[in-house]
């Protein structure tokens, strides 16, 4: 593949909105994870010297992406803000979540510590609410062993529905698995189903009643389950999304390719 | 391009349809749901050998974050820190003030035998260092106490349980459940309350939290409050429950606090500032084991030193104020007299006095300063030491000039409620880059400290109490 054959590639359009340079590869890779779980660490090991330091578009919040090769393909890492959730207005998560929902990467990893897997937990399931092309990264592996934990990743993975990988990012351990399940789910060759929250009835009938509109509104858009939930919540800037026309932009990219739209560039900037 | 046969308008109609259907609570059925599928996975996938630390916390979180625990645990401890500090402040006052005044009155006859001139001795001696020393007598000892222990529990990683008490409190009216912090924050020194907003993302709920942090008493106004409860709510008590009785009052001034916070937040935000409440994740940090260096550093060095050494810098000047005030002539009367006259109105018409105005509006630069600046007004003539244990103080007050109940339940009122300190101000100014929001931040609290205190002063009048 070549830088020509990616610019028409419609995700990589809002890619290039985003502030990510997506010349020269082949998938894009997010990295979200809570703070303190050894995200950089997994994010240095792979990427090594091939790493960017910028901005996110318009904000004060550092953004890191780097670069790996795996099977001949080349992938763009990037380094989402370490975050506990996906559900409150904070800059940090709005610009996590505004990625996987707009950016749509190709793969997402989910960085968890296997020593507090419960309460990492909550974001790998937030994750899954938005996006099905997931992987997870059970990492702090020898700690956990130290502190007498056993994570049973297997049956983690089987009860996610999504590859889990248990890795000690430090001394590199599993992350050659870890890029293997990457590669498998970013090319489509893996199936995942994620697991998912049943919302109580009402409100399952209240999606129900939501979504055909917002398929009208936006054929083909992703998640569209999601953000019924999110305006079923009130939540504010999904609502500004709607109305800025930038959730009917994304599907419209979904199906065709379209010329980069500058004013969308400030809807996800200066969302705030 | 596609054919767009809804829009965004139409699918928000229907979503704001569906949503006044719903049951507002789903959210925290949802989120409830999320962490209960979490720890179900986390059960189904994690097995531990031994560490008994983490059940521990679960279980102790289990008692101070219940629903129905929860927040009578909070006031205990909070009972609990004040009972200990009025306990142990008395003692250590009376001979911080006896040692100060015997220096006063030897320095000042040294004074004279060296011939300087009478005015010289009375402002240095009589107006500067005597400020300083009702500053560091009166409030010393209860900070000495009452930071260190406050900091414990601060150490031992219980105030985010505390925001995880109120949060629902902060949510129902209007504010973001981050603002329960901000407002812990406040209770150490609300220029750093304020400043602390900035963990609220959205603006509006930002601005509520500034805004409101000035209704919970700093570290400045608690010795205010804890001398007063002493004089006079531990004074109708018999001496056994006495100690108690005063943290009690002290407790129910800064629940009163939090309520006008409350009530502040929900009225706000269903006027100026109005829109809903947004979700946030509160992670419980594991309870820490209190580094007692670290606390000794941080309440004395920090807190104590700090909140000290501003109050000394204010009460110099404040002190040559109140000496030149009560000793220039203007006409038949003092300047001290005249200002005191002209404030009498308004300040009986609140149930207060001149006296007490007056000091208020010389401690505008730091609220720490304000009883000091009182009992220099009001014992101005008296030979000081005659005057240093808390009953002579109350004798003084109550016997000369006047005081009742009412007196000190409104000044502990009008402590609580006023307008914010010169540096707190400054800082909401620093913030929110807004002279309006600035000036509402100030002039707010003051309006609603002369509503309250003239509510109670007619209250009490017109009821046969």
């Amino acid at each position: 593949m070549n830088a020509e054959a990616c610019d028409g590639c419609p995700a990589h359009a809002q890619m290039a909105e985003m502030g990510v340079d997506i010349a020269n590869c082949d998938h894009v890779v997010a990295l979200a994870g809570n703070p303190n779980t050894g995200k950089s660490s997994v994010f240095n090991a792979l990427t090594g010297l091939r790493q960017h330091v910028g901005n996110w578009t318009g904000k004060t919040v550092t953004r890191a992406e780097g670069a790996f090769g795996y099977g001949g393909k080349r992938y763009k890492l990037v380094d989402l803000p370490g975050t506990y959730s996906l559900l409150s207005a904070s800059q940090d998560e709005e610009i996590s979540r505004n990625f996987l929902l707009f950016g749509q990467p190709d793969c997402t990893v989910v960085v968890v510590d296997a020593t507090a897997l419960e309460r990492n937990l909550n974001l790998v399931l937030q994750v899954l609410e938005i996006t099905d092309r997931a992987v997870v990264c059970v990492n702090l592996m020898d700690e956990a062993k130290r502190k007498g934990i056993e994570v049973d990743v297997r049956s983690l993975s089987r009860d996610l529905g999504v590859p889990a990988v248990p890795t000690v990012a430090r001394t590199k351990e599993g992350l050659s698995e870890l890029v293997a399940s990457v590669a498998g789910v970013a090319s489509g060759e893996t199936k995942t189903s994620p697991s998912r929250i049943a919302p109580p009835a009402e409100v399952r009938e209240a999606i129900d009643g939501l979504v055909p509109l917002i398929r009208g509104m936006a054929p083909g858009l992703p998640s569209a389950r999601w953000v019924a939930l999110r305006l079923l919540d009130g939540d504010h800037k999904v609502r500004e999304a709607l109305l800025s026309g930038e959730l009917a932009g994304l599907a419209d990219r979904q199906r065709q390719p379209a010329p980069v739209d500058a004013s969308k560039i400030k809807a996800i900037a200066g969302a705030q | 391009m596609t054919s767009v046969s809804v829009t965004p308008q139409a699918v928000l109609d229907r979503s704001d349809e569906l949503r006044r259907g719903l049951d507002g609570s789903f959210r925290d059925y949802m989120v409830a749901s999320l962490y209960e599928r979490a720890g179900e996975l986390a059960g189904r996938s994690v097995r531990e050998h031994g560490s008994g630390k983490w059940d521990f916390d679960q279980r102790i979180d289990r008692i101070v974050t219940s629903r129905w625990l929860g927040l009578p645990v909070m006031l205990l401890l909070l009972g609990a820190v004040f009972w200990v500090t009025i306990l142990g402040a008395n003692i250590p006052s009376q001979m911080l003030a006896n040692a100060f005044f015997s220096v006063e009155a030897a320095a000042a006859s040294w004074f004279e035998s060296m011939g300087a001139p009478w005015w010289l001795t009375g402002l240095v001696w009589h107006g500067i260092f005597r400020g300083l020393a009702w500053v560091v007598s009166v409030m010393l000892p209860p900070m000495a106490i009452f930071f260190p222990v406050f900091t414990i529990l601060e150490d031992l990683g219980y105030l985010p349980r505390v925001a995880f008490n109120l949060d629902w409190l902060f949510r129902k009216a209007g504010a973001h459940g981050k603002q329960a912090l901000t407002m812990a924050m406040g209770f150490g020194c609300n220029a750093a309350g304020v400043t602390s907003t900035r963990i609220i993302d959205s603006p509006r709920e930002r601005l509520l939290a500034i805004l409101t942090n000035n209704f919970v008493p700093c570290n400045g106004r608690f010795p205010t409050l804890i001398m007063l409860a002493v004089i006079f709510v531990a004074a109708a008590f018999p001496p056994a429950v006495a100690a108690l009785a005063a943290a009690a009052s002290v407790v129910a001034v800064v629940l009163l606090g939090v309520c006008f916070t409350l009530g502040v937040s929900w009225a706000l935000s269903r006027s100026l500032l109005s829109g809903e409440a947004s979700a946030f994740t509160l992670e419980m940090p594991p309870y820490r084991r209190p580094s007692i260096l670290r606390i000794l550093y941080t309440s004395l060095i920090d807190r104590t030193i700090f909140v000290l050494g501003r109050a000394m810098l204010t009460a110099a000047p404040a002190g040559a104020l109140i000496w030149i005030l009560a000793n220039v002539q203007a006409g038949d009367a003092t300047l001290a007299d005249r200002s005191i006259a002209l404030l009498e109105p308004l300040g009986t018409a609140i149930g207060l006095d001149g006296v007490i105005l007056l000091a208020y509006v010389i401690a505008i630069p730091a609220n720490e300063i304000v009883v000091p600046t009182m009992l220099m007004c009001y014992l101005g003539g008296a030979m000081m030491m005659d005057i240093t244990t808390y009953e002579q103080i109350r004798e003084v007050l109550v016997g000369q000039h006047g005081w009742t109940l009412l007196t000190a339940v409104n000044l502990m009122l009008f402590s609580l409620l006023h307008n914010p300190c010169a540096t707190t101000i400054l800082t909401i100014w620093k913030e929110t880059r807004s002279a309006r929001w600035t000036a509402l931040g100030a002039l707010m609290p003051l309006g609603l400290a002369f509503l309250v205190c003239l509510a109670t002063a007619q209250a009490v009048r017109l009821l046969p109490l």
